[in-house]
């Protein structure tokens, strides 16, 4: 081997080293400004983690357009839900009196909050799009409490990283960070346009995320789970979307 | 004849730089990845169609609004009415991974392309029309030579014609960045931070009706290109896109 090529291959060796350690080095500090999503793993991982990445960068504190009352969508389309559970059907009958809404992790007052607890709370009114990930749309008023004022009620300690919000049918659940969890748009809905939140569009209770796909605005929430860490909930993907093939980040 | 002459011009212009390849890495790498990168964008692209195979003008639009027109096919999703008795597997989840992962590798692949493009000349050298074709005969005569498919001259081999040329900016600089943001148009995310790629689109369903139709032109480029590929020789044409340099052993075209 001459020394010209013995010195191209130790460069060579050198550069990709300082490449994958640069790589790995980005990694850890994508990871420590919460630049890697949880589902980063797999093939489509990269085109998940630049997704999210570039969006964190650009989106952290927008506002999702709000539209006017001449937009709103009549009516407003109710997508397909799974048959309610016979305890579903019993809280129903009651007009969801006995709906309850836990706050549990890392919190300092776990606490457990009745709708009309819920809606004590300052309301927030906002007319957004919601965007299923098949393409549909419409446009409704949303009316509910911030989560962020029920997070900071039950006392959010500091090193919480995600919520991890759960639906009544057990199947569906989901988690957002904390950008969209303090986002003052991120909403605890109990009502839409001039009435109480229909079941068919997740009434009682509903959690609107309108700068992230359909999919992640989950139906009848009764439970919330402020954590640092989503590997304990699950598979560890974050929620029950990457479990079932779909991105954890849905803003696409 | 004024043909033969700008023939033998561009054989002689060639002639002076013998050992340069046809096409250069750069552009034989990018080509190759942007046709993998469409070709998967395109099959799940239509997968995610699939699911709503309808399509509506201003901001939105569901089964229960009027379409601007829909696609003829069963759907992947029960709340569709299609007129078709079954509903379709859903594919969406992977079928959105490798959608917006290609578009990833496409932008990239894209920026990286036309970065080098400016800077090494390549867009001026080989892309602009030449100055003796900046006229409407020269445009006509070449699109006449083109629906009458002639077969190309010797020195096409070695350079675009004009129609190939306008094509080849229109579809670079037009229709792919067009492509890319009635795509962007469509992230809830992205325009709640540039709320003008959606409303100066209409609004979110007409950004996905344009993304659609936008596609459609593109696959209509494809199959034109390629058409055009063969007839012109595809296994040289090929493999010059591939190794850089047209076979030699091919007889006088």
């Amino acid at each position: 081997m001459s020394a010209i090529s013995r010195r191209r291959m130790i460069t060579r060796g050198l550069a990709a080293a300082a490449g994958l350690s640069g790589l790995a080095a980005a990694g850890r500090i994508a990871d420590r400004y919460g630049l890697v999503p949880p589902d980063h793993g797999g093939i489509y991982g990269p085109g998940a983690t630049l997704t999210y990445a570039a969006q964190r960068l650009l989106t952290r504190n927008s506002l999702a357009r709000e539209f006017s009352r001449s937009q709103i969508s009549n009516p407003p389309f109710a997508n397909e839900i799974a048959p309610p559970s016979d305890h579903f059907k019993r809280l129903q009958a009651n007009g969801f009196k006995d709906w309850r809404l836990s706050v549990e992790g890392l919190v300092a007052q776990p606490a457990s909050l009745s709708l009309d607890e819920i809606k004590r709370f300052p309301a927030r009114r906002q007319i957004t799009e919601i965007a299923c990930e098949e393409g549909w749309s419409y446009v409704a008023e949303w009316i509910g409490t911030p989560l962020v004022d029920v997070l900071r009620a039950a006392g959010m300690m500091p090193q919480a990283r995600y919520v991890v919000y759960f639906s009544i049918q057990g199947a569906w659940w989901e988690s957002i960070d904390m950008a969209d969890a303090l986002h003052p748009q991120t909403l605890l809905a109990y009502a839409l346009n001039d009435g109480d939140l229909p079941v068919a569009f997740g009434g009682p209770l509903r959690l609107r995320v309108p700068r992230q796909l359909g999919y992640k605005s989950v139906k009848f929430i009764n439970r919330l789970a402020v954590t640092d860490d989503l590997k304990r909930f699950g598979k560890g993907l974050g929620s029950a979307s990457p479990e079932g093939g779909y991105a954890w980040y849905a803003g696409i | 004849m004024a043909e033969t002459a700008l023939g033998v011009d561009r054989l002689a212009a060639v002639a002076t730089r013998a050992d340069a390849p046809r096409h250069a890495a750069l552009v034989r790498v990018t080509h190759w990845l942007t046709t993998v990168c469409f070709l998967a964008l395109l099959v799940s692209g239509l997968e995610i169609v699939v699911s709503h195979p309808r399509f509506y003008w201003g901001e939105t639009g569901n089964v229960l609004t009027p379409t601007l027109f829909s696609l003829p096919i069963p759907a992947s999703r029960a709340t569709v009415p299609t007129g078709y008795g079954f509903v379709l597997p859903d594919q969406n989840g992977w079928s959105r991974a490798l959608h917006f992962q290609s578009a990833w590798v496409l932008v990239l692949t894209g920026a990286l392309y036309v970065i080098w493009g400016a800077v090494s000349g390549h867009f001026r050298r080989h892309l602009l029309p030449e100055a003796s074709d900046r006229s409407v005969q020269a445009f006509s005569r070449a699109l006449a030579r083109h629906l009458r498919f002639t077969r190309p001259a010797a020195a096409d081999a070695w350079s675009y014609n004009l129609v190939q040329r306008l094509t080849y900016l229109a579809v670079i600089f037009v229709l792919f960045p067009l492509v890319i943001w009635t795509g962007l148009a469509m992230s809830p995310a992205f325009v709640s931070a540039f709320p003008s790629t959606a409303t100066l689109l209409g609004g979110r369903q007409s950004a996905r009706t344009l993304h659609f139709l936008l596609t459609v032109s593109l696959v209509a480029f494809l199959l034109v290109h390629v058409a055009m590929v063969w007839f012109a020789g595809f296994g040289t044409r090929v493999m010059a896109m591939i190794t850089g340099a047209p076979a030699p052993t091919r007889g006088p075209e």
